[in-house]
């Protein structure tokens, strides 16, 4: 038991996190609870605190819109909390639609699909192809794009509002990253996903890698869900710097060697490997 | 024949270009897919949307679809639009039919908002909130399902409305049919109605004969060309107005000549 509690710990927290926050969401609608107001996209702490998701803001920018002080504020609280605890914290311990896509990755490897192709075809840079897109279409259609199409806003509303439809967007991503692509939503399409993959190129908790402890089992590899970040592994004891890595933790908890673990940025001497490309 | 050779690498110049014509391709195909598809949404205009809403296309701009209206509608009037209800995604409204606006004095949704998409400016007047100030939409009466129009003794709606006897009065005329009733017709003010849509969940027809309808599908819009001009402040629409002299082929000659011979041909 303290073994699988051991091995999952990281993994337990970040479902308590997500359920409870959706849990305060929905409390808030459902009966009126004043703790945590709105939904992904804004929401009010305790009727005081603006949170605003700054891609959202982005958006409405490029739209065209006048931009109220609360929601800047907003935004700004959110880019500080994900600067320090790492940009795509968000991806792995609040976004509900990482739920699915983690039950797709276990189901996808269950059933071994992996193992008909075992090189997946696709770029893990066309969530920034999107995110211009996303940038792009709302200048020219005067409405934030993504916001409009967004399956994450729609199942989290949809959970708190009432789904109608909703469920749907989360079918659609199970579907697709089962048999489509491995990790293809979180980790090739949603441009919300490459936001804050620009912002955790310079957040401070990062995982690091220690080489001399690595035994080379590949645990670490096998789990990750951006295992492109993990290209040091064994070779060379330096920090996760990539933006993408989603400080998961799924890493840290498998390693039986002690070689991964979060740690604080080094923000004075962290060059880069040239390996990385 | 030439012997094959073995194909040179692609050089990193090479390399960067089709990577970045690939892109820009595939990002054209997703964008056109993507816009059609927000723009079908977008056009959805017929939809009423909260007290103190900025103009639709500046609503849906500026709306960051977060809720926090919909939940401090303590009568849950308002509804955040889901997958299934073909109208923006995420964005609140409501359907007066089901649950009207019951016209809070606080108007509890418009404060409340973050981004300024519910306007409360709008429904400020000397420094304090005035709900009869919203202009959600305006009621439409069909005078032809009405009953009250056939000559049945109806007033559901007026007395419904929470601006009785100024949003919509009561107009008498004489029953011909009968000779000795009254008709009670409801007539809606479009200045004052405030488009709460009480009056259209209290009409007693099976399918409600007075509905509420956002202000620019249901009004029409008079222009610079008629002015009152028995009434000194409408008479003030003059100093804006814009002239403009259309030509067309018959206006080329004297007005008296378009009675006399040869003009059969001119609208050919």
């Amino acid at each position: 038991m303290n073994n699988v509690l051991k091995h999952y710990r990281f993994m337990l927290l970040r479902r308590l996190t997500q359920l409870s926050l959706l849990f305060l969401y929905f409390g808030a609608n459902a009966w009126g609870w004043h703790f945590l107001q709105g939904n992904l996209s804004t929401s009010l702490v305790l009727e005081k605190i603006p949170l605003s998701d700054p891609y959202a803001v982005l958006q409405m920018f490029v739209a065209g819109s006048l931009l109220a002080t609360n929601i800047l504020v907003g935004a700004f609280i959110i880019l500080v909390i994900y600067f320090i605890v790492g940009g795509r914290v968000f991806c792995s311990w609040v976004c509900p639609i990482n739920m699915v896509t983690d039950f797709s990755a276990f189901v996808r490897n269950k059933l071994q699909i992996n193992r008909i192709e075992e090189k997946q075809p696709s770029s893990r840079n066309i969530r920034y192809w999107v995110l211009i897109l996303s940038l792009v279409l709302s200048f020219f259609l005067g409405v934030s794009a993504f916001e409009f199409v967004s399956p994450i806003s729609m199942v989290h509303r949809g959970i708190v509002f009432g789904l109608g439809f909703g469920w749907a967007g989360a079918v659609i991503i199970f579907l697709f990253d089962l048999f489509v692509l491995k990790n293809g939503w979180c980790g090739h399409i949603c441009p919300l996903g490459g936001f804050y993959s620009l912002l955790g190129r310079f957040s401070l908790i990062r995982v690091r890698h220690s080489e001399e402890k690595c035994t080379l089992c590949m645990k670490c590899k096998t789990v990750c869900p951006e295992h492109q970040v993990l290209y040091m592994v064994g070779k060379e004891s330096i920090q996760v710097l990539s933006g993408e890595c989603t400080n998961c933790g799924r890493c840290v908890e498998v390693c039986e060697d002690d070689a991964l673990n979060f740690s604080i940025r080094d923000y004075l001497n962290n060059t880069q490997s040239k390996e990385e490309k | 024949m030439q012997p094959r050779t073995k194909k040179e690498p692609l050089s990193d110049r090479r390399k960067f270009i089709l990577t970045m014509a690939r892109g820009i391709g595939i990002s054209a195909i997703g964008g056109f897919v993507w816009s059609a598809y927000v723009d079908e949404l977008k056009a959805s205009s017929c939809i009423l949307r909260p007290p103190a809403a900025l103009a639709e296309k500046d609503f849906l701009r500026t709306c960051i679809k977060c809720g926090l209206c919909v939940e401090a509608c303590p009568f849950d009037t308002l509804i955040l639009a889901k997958a299934g209800d073909n109208r923006p995604l995420g964005t609140p409204y409501f359907i007066p039919r089901n649950t009207p606006c019951y016209m809070c004095e606080d108007i509890p949704c418009v404060p409340i908002c973050p981004t300024g998409a519910l306007d409360k400016a709008s429904v400020t007047f000397e420094d304090k909130l005035n709900i009869n100030l919203a202009d959600m939409g305006v009621a439409v009466v069909d005078a032809k399902n009405c009953i009250a129009f056939w000559g049945i003794q109806c007033d559901a709606c007026y007395r419904a409305c929470p601006l009785l006897g100024s949003a919509i009065k009561i107009e008498y005329t004489k029953n011909e049919r009968t000779g000795k009733h009254a008709f009670m017709k409801p007539i809606v003010d479009s200045d004052i109605c405030t488009g709460c849509g009480l009056c259209e969940k209290a009409c007693v027809t099976e399918k409600a004969s007075i509905t509420i309808l956002p202000r620019e599908i249901a009004l029409g819009k008079v222009g610079d060309y008629y002015i009152k001009g028995w009434d000194k402040a409408d008479e003030k629409r003059l100093e804006k107005a814009t002239s403009q002299t259309t030509t067309t082929d018959i206006s080329k000659k004297s007005a008296i000549d378009s009675l006399n011979a040869n003009m059969e041909n001119f609208y050919e």
